[in-house]
């Protein structure tokens, strides 16, 4: 989807509340007097950017590791093009699906165009997810592989403004 | 960076499972939140400190969309020998445009995210990584991105 247009003071919202919401019992009320602008707007332009998905959602960001999600393996399928969004749209709904995409193959290195982000407590947990994924693809996918995380080198998020 | 499980009690349960999108917008937000997860509000304001404190949580806010906000990102894989990873890994992890960086189990060994505020910016960033390190890099652009409703279970 295109960018949105944002003003200055979309900005400001944006670096005000993109490390966290304050922890206390008017946070939006909180964030308006941090930016100087009145709280209903600080309202109003949220409900705005959760309506056009400059917002995802707001609540809490877990941390997977210490929720025990150590298996975190990133599934790559080769689904034949003219199936790929229908069947990219249904293993998106899946509920142990954080992630999913459609991205280019890259030959002879890379057959694959869709990624679908698996997270479980074993590797186990997340080979099964696979292979209900595989039986949702069915005869669409050609070939499919899972290159489990051996580590995190850097996490840092996206910073914004 | 990983850390252990946390032990959680049913309460923290509760909220990980109920708040992980849904925060309302109005004046007090943590009093309807904690109605509707049968706490009160000074409650649930003091157990999302704790569970942050303890690492349990990353973050409690909004969720911006890089995307639609008008940045770039990018994921891209370089397949390394095992006697270059640890120099090349640290050189890319250097790059301030670089925002998320995996080892992974596969040919293509290091996955990473390239992010900035336009794709220009990306893709120097990618040339000069090239350049200064020999390898190529494979660059895996989204193409498309499917609606996903991630809630992992606590």
């Amino acid at each position: 989807m295109a960018p949105l247009a944002l003003d200055p003071i979309d900005l400001a919202l944006i670096s005000a509340t993109q490390s966290g919401l304050p922890l206390v019992p008017r946070p939006y009320h909180s964030v308006a007097e941090k930016i100087g602008i009145p709280a209903e707007e600080v309202m109003a332009r949220l409900t705005s950017m959760l309506e056009n998905g400059a917002i995802r959602r707001i609540g809490l960001v877990p941390n997977h590791y210490a929720l025990g999600y150590r298996a975190n393996g990133m599934s790559v399928w080769d689904v034949a093009d003219d199936r790929v969004d229908e069947l990219g749209e249904r293993i998106g709904h899946l509920n142990f699906v954080s992630h999913c995409y459609r991205r280019p193959r890259c030959p002879p290195h890379w057959p694959y165009n869709l990624f679908a982000m698996l997270h479980g407590k074993s590797r186990e947990e997340v080979t099964a997810y696979a292979e209900e994924i595989r039986v949702l693809l069915g005869k669409a996918s050609r070939a499919s592989d899972i290159l489990y995380s051996q580590g995190i080198l850097k996490k840092t998020g996206l910073r914004i403004t | 960076m990983p850390v252990q499980p946390v032990p959680l009690d049913e309460v923290e349960r509760r909220i990980l499972n109920g708040l992980q999108g849904g925060f309302p917008i109005c004046e007090r937000p943590f009093q309807e939140a904690a109605n509707a997860l049968g706490l009160d509000e000074v409650e649930l304001i003091e157990r999302i400190e704790r569970l942050i404190k303890a690492g349990v949580l990353t973050r409690f806010g909004p969720l911006f969309n890089a995307d639609r906000l008008g940045g770039a990102n990018v994921l891209a894989a370089m397949s390394l020998p095992q006697t270059d990873f640890d120099r090349v890994a640290a050189f890319v992890n250097a790059q301030p445009e670089i925002a998320h960086n995996y080892r992974r189990e596969h040919h293509f060994n290091l996955w990473f995210v390239g992010a900035a505020e336009t794709p220009e910016k990306v893709e120097s960033t990618f040339s000069y990584i090239e350049l200064v390190s020999g390898y190529p890099i494979y660059r895996f652009p989204k193409e498309r991105e499917f609606f996903v409703e991630l809630k992992l279970k606590a």
